[in-house]
């Protein structure tokens, strides 16, 4: 239970820190730990295809994703990273104090009585037999889905010839 | 459902709220594309952590662990769709300011 709560405290922090960042790729490393906490998570809750999926797909390949946009981009030239300083501690100040005033809220209204329970229902089904024989519809869409996200990315991706400007 | 699940999944709440702040104060306040980007995946990290935690505590592991599937699809289609996008604004305007964005027409 404790070790839950630590995690659950670095996944936080690494969110903060991944907003707060000055450098991208110092972003996308944090959003990574994030996706690691929360891939443990799963594990530890017995949800590991979803977790497989989370490692593989979340931290590599979006981390992945993300690495690659940021190296197409030029990084701030010296001028910028002054004006961003600057302004970092104005804009993003504020988020540690929202944070923690959020949590202390949500902590607060832990001993509020809503009567609140979650309905138990318990499955024996596989995972596999609920995507195929409950949510198959679902597979349809993330077929379509993963089509359109192809097709897009072949669009935006492509490269543009000088005479068609 | 006992005490000690109701106090795990209310303990996972609080965690979730945090992270949900933090999404949304970052696609809030940043003016970077691709932290506008990250706030984003902040928020549905969150998202897919309350499937998992809600599953675990109603013993429907595996329809949460369906569902998460579908978002985790979900979210790298909008991740690669997004990430070529502002790849394309930033070879228009040469920067990765959303504000650039408002010279937009058409």
């Amino acid at each position: 239970m404790m070790l839950d709560i630590v995690l659950l405290m670095v996944m936080v922090i690494a969110a903060v820190w991944s907003v707060m960042a000055r450098s991208l790729l110092k972003a996308a490393i944090g959003l990574a730990i994030v996706s690691v906490i929360i891939t443990i998570f799963m594990f530890k809750f017995n949800a590991s295809l979803a977790g497989v999926f989370e490692l593989s797909v979340c931290t590599g390949l979006i981390t992945v994703i993300f690495l690659s946009t940021i190296g197409l981009t030029k990084p701030m030239t010296h001028k910028q990273i002054l004006e961003f300083s600057k302004d970092r501690a104005r804009r993003y100040g504020l988020l540690p104090v929202l944070v923690v005033l959020a949590g202390s809220l949500a902590i607060g209204l832990l001993n509020v009585p809503f009567g609140f329970t979650l309905v138990q229902k318990a499955s024996q089904a596989d995972v596999r037999t609920v995507l195929w024989n409950l949510r198959h519809l679902d597979l349809f869409g993330q077929i379509i889905i993963l089509l359109a996200g192809g097709f897009g990315a072949v669009i935006l991706f492509k490269e543009i010839k000088e005479d068609e400007w | 459902m006992s005490g000690s699940e109701l106090r795990l999944f209310w303990e996972f709440v609080i965690f979730i709220i945090m992270l949900s702040v933090v999404g949304f104060y970052c696609i809030l306040v940043t003016r970077n594309l691709i932290k506008a980007l990250i706030g984003l995946e902040i928020l549905t990290k969150g998202v897919t952590l309350l499937f998992i935690i809600v599953g675990h505590s109603t013993h429907q592991e595996a329809l949460a662990q369906a569902l998460v599937i579908t978002l985790i699809v979900i979210e790298v289609v909008v991740i690669v769709v997004a990430g070529g996008i502002i790849l394309s604004v930033y070879r228009h305007e040469e920067s990765l300011d959303a504000r650039a964005l408002r010279k937009l027409k058409g």
